[in-house]
C-alpha cells in the first residue's frame, strides 16, 4: 500500500478546496505533503516547488496585457460591446444565447477572452437580456424555469470561453501543453496544436447551441397552468 | 536573439510597478500586503533565473503565506464613471476595438510571417517561443497606440491594469502554482502510480480503449482538481505520452490539445472550478449552488464523447 502514499497530496487538494481554504495555501500544503511522502526531504521539496514555479513563469506573463484592457475600459470598451450586441433586434432567447456562444468563442479564439465573463457581462448583461427575451416570448416564467434561464446564461459564458480559448495560442493552456511535450521530448508549435481546438470548438458549438434552442423550445411548451401560477 | 528572459523583465517590471503603486495606495488598508505580493511576484520574474531553486521556493512560500492570512485587499485606482465610459465609447465608437485587437493580430500574424517567411531566418527569437513574445511586442504596440490616440493621464495605464490585477487578486498567479504542484506530483511519482493504477485497467493492445481511458483520466482528474491545468501534466506523463504517443504512435498535438479539451469538460462539471461554477451562481442569485454545473452537464458529456471521437480518428486512424 505504501506505494500510493503520494496520492495523499490529491486528497489534500480535494479536502481543501471543499472546506474552502485559500486555493494557493491547499496547492502549497499539497504539493509539500506530496513531496515528502514520495520520499523527498524537506528542502529537496522547497527546491522541486521553487524551480517548478520559476520554469512556469511564462503561464502568468500573459497579465501583462491589464493595462491595455483596463485603459480600453476606462474609455468604454464594455459599453461598446454592449451596444454591439443590444443593436440586434428580433431576439429570442435561444437566438440571444447562441449568437452570444459564438461571439464569446470567436472572440476568445482570437485572444479576447476578457471581452465576456460573469461579473462583467454575464449579470449586468446576458442573463437580464436573456430573461426578458424568454418572457417576451413566452409570457411569465415559473420561478425554477427563470433560474434556468440565468444558469444557462452562464453556462453558455463558461463553454463559449472554454472552447473558443484554446484555439488562440498565445493562451496559457496552449503553452502548457508545449512544455510538457516538449520536456517529453516533442517538440511542438504552438499553432501545431490551437488548430486541433477547432473540431472541438464546433462541436460545442452544435451541442451546446442545440440545447440552447431545445430549451427555448421546451419553455414554449410548458402548460399554460404553470405559467398561470407563474402570474399570480 | 530575444528570449523569454525579455519578456520575463518585461513582466517583472510591471509587477514591479504595480507593487509600488500599491505602497502609495492609502484607500488600500492591506495595502502593504498587496505591494509585498506583487514585489515578490516581480522578484522572481526580474531575478528567477539567477537565483537558486531553494530562493525560488522561500519566495513562493512568501507569497503563499501572504495570500494564506488573507493579506491581499482590493484597491480602488481612481477611474472613469460609468456615465464618462458611457459617453466615451459614444464619440470614440467601434475603433475602440482596435487596439483591443492589436496584440492578437501582432501575435497571430507575427507568428505566421515568421514561421512561412524569410523573415523566420533571422533568427530573431528564440526557437519555438515566438508566438508569446510577440504577444508581448503586441502588447507594447497597443500601449503605445491607446496612448498617442487617447492621451490618458501618464499613470492610467498602470493604474487601470492594478484595478483589474488586484481584481483577479492571488488567483493571478494559481494557473502557475498548479503547474509547480503537477510538476512536484511528477516528481514524487504521483503519474507513475496513475498510470500503473490506468495501466493496469487498459487491456494490451487496444487504443480505443487507452484514448478513452487518458481522456476519462483528464476528466476526472481535472474535476478532483478543478482545473484542467494540474491535471493535464500527470495525465500526459501516464498515459497520453507513454503509451497513446510513443506505443500506439498518435498524433501528439491531437493528443495533447485534445486531451486537454476532454479536461475541460470535466471543469463544466465540478465545484473545485469555483470562478467558473460557483460564482456565477451566487452573483446571478440562484438558489441551487450548483445551478449552472446542472446546466453544463449535458453539454459536457456529449462533448467529451466527441473529444474521444476526434483523438482517436484524428491522432490515430488519419495520422497511421
Amino acid at each position: 500500500m505504501s506505494e500510493y502514499w503520494p496520492l495523499a497530496g490529491i486528497l489534500i487538494v480535494v479536502l481543501g478546496f471543499a472546506l474552502r481554504f485559500n486555493p494557493l495555501l491547499v496547492v502549497v500544503v499539497a504539493a509539500i505533503a506530496t513531496g515528502l511522502l514520495g520520499g523527498l526531504d524537506f528542502v529537496a521539496v522547497i527546491e522541486a516547488l521553487g524551480k517548478a514555479f520559476n520554469d512556469n513563469r511564462y503561464i502568468s506573463v500573459t497579465w501583462i496585457i491589464l493595462p491595455v484592457i483596463g485603459l480600453l475600459e476606462r474609455y468604454g470598451l464594455q459599453q461598446r460591446a454592449r451596444a454591439l450586441i443590444e443593436s440586434m433586434h428580433g431576439a429570442t432567447m435561444g437566438k440571444l444565447l447562441v449568437v452570444y456562444l459564438g461571439f464569446r468563442q470567436i472572440t476568445a479564439a482570437i485572444g479576447m477572452k476578457d471581452i465576456g465573463g460573469h461579473p462583467q457581462a454575464v449579470r449586468p448583461l446576458v442573463a437580464p437580456m436573456a430573461e426578458a427575451a424568454a418572457e417576451k416570448s413566452h409570457g411569465e416564467l415559473p420561478e425554477n424555469e427563470r433560474q434556468k434561464v440565468l444558469a444557462m446564461s452562464a453556462a453558455t459564458d463558461n463553454v463559449g470561453l472554454f472552447f473558443g480559448e484554446d484555439i488562440f495560442f498565445a493562451i496559457a493552456s496552449i503553452l502548457l501543453i508545449q512544455g510538457v511535450f516538449e520536456s517529453a521530448g516533442y517538440p511542438l508549435t504552438p499553432l501545431q496544436l490551437s488548430v486541433w481546438a477547432i473540431p472541438t470548438a464546433i462541436c460545442a458549438f452544435f451541442i451546446h447551441g442545440g440545447r440552447i434552442l431545445a430549451f427555448d423550445r421546451r419553455l414554449g411548451q410548458l402548460p399554460a397552468s404553470e405559467k398561470a401560477e407563474a402570474s399570480q | 536573439m530575444i528570449t523569454y528572459e525579455w519578456l520575463y523583465i518585461m513582466a517583472g517590471l510591471f509587477f514591479l510597478a504595480w507593487s509600488l503603486l500599491s505602497i502609495v495606495d492609502r484607500s488600500n488598508t492591506k495595502r502593504w500586503g498587496n505591494a509585498t505580493f506583487w514585489g515578490l511576484l516581480a522578484a522572481s520574474f526580474l531575478f528567477g533565473s539567477h537565483l537558486t531553486d531553494f530562493c525560488n521556493g522561500l519566495l513562493v512560500l512568501a507569497m503563499v503565506g501572504i495570500a494564506g492570512i488573507g493579506g491581499l485587499g482590493r484597491s480602488n485606482p481612481g477611474t472613469t464613471s460609468l456615465e464618462e465610459r458611457f459617453n466615451f465609447s459614444q464619440l470614440l465608437g467601434n475603433k475602440l476595438f482596435i487596439p483591443a485587437l492589436i496584440v492578437p493580430i501582432t501575435a497571430v500574424a507575427g507568428t505566421l510571417l515568421y514561421n512561412y517567411t524569410p523573415f523566420g531566418e533571422t533568427g530573431l527569437f528564440e526557437e519555438r517561443r515566438e508566438t508569446l513574445i510577440l504577444f508581448g511586442v503586441g502588447v507594447l504596440f497597443a500601449l503605445a497606440a491607446a496612448m498617442i490616440w487617447l492621451k490618458p493621464p501618464p499613470l492610467a495605464a498602470a493604474e487601470e491594469g492594478r484595478r483589474l490585477l488586484d481584481s483577479i487578486g492571488w488567483a493571478a498567479i494559481l494557473p502557475q502554482m498548479l503547474a509547480a504542484l503537477g510538476a512536484v506530483f511528477a516528481l514524487a511519482g504521483v503519474g507513475d502510480i496513475i498510470g500503473g493504477i490506468a495501466g493496469s485497467v487498459i487491456p494490451e493492445g487496444s487504443v480505443l480503449l487507452t484514448v478513452i481511458i487518458f481522456a476519462l483520466g483528464m476528466a476526472l482528474f481535472t474535476m478532483i482538481m478543478g482545473n484542467a491545468f494540474a491535471a493535464f501534466p500527470v495525465m500526459a506523463a501516464a498515459i497520453g505520452i507513454p503509451l497513446l504517443v510513443e506505443g500506439y504512435g498518435g498524433n501528439p498535438a491531437v493528443i495533447g490539445a485534445v486531451g486537454m479539451l476532454a479536461g475541460f469538460c470535466g471543469t463544466l462539471m465540478t465545484p473545485m472550478a469555483a470562478n467558473f461554477n460557483i460564482v456565477p451562481a451566487a452573483l446571478l442569485e440562484l438558489k441551487d449552488q450548483n445551478g449552472v454545473i446542472r446546466q453544463q452537464i449535458g453539454t459536457a458529456i456529449p462533448l467529451w464523447v466527441c473529444n474521444v471521437a476526434i483523438i482517436y480518428v484524428a491522432g490515430f486512424l488519419l495520422w497511421n
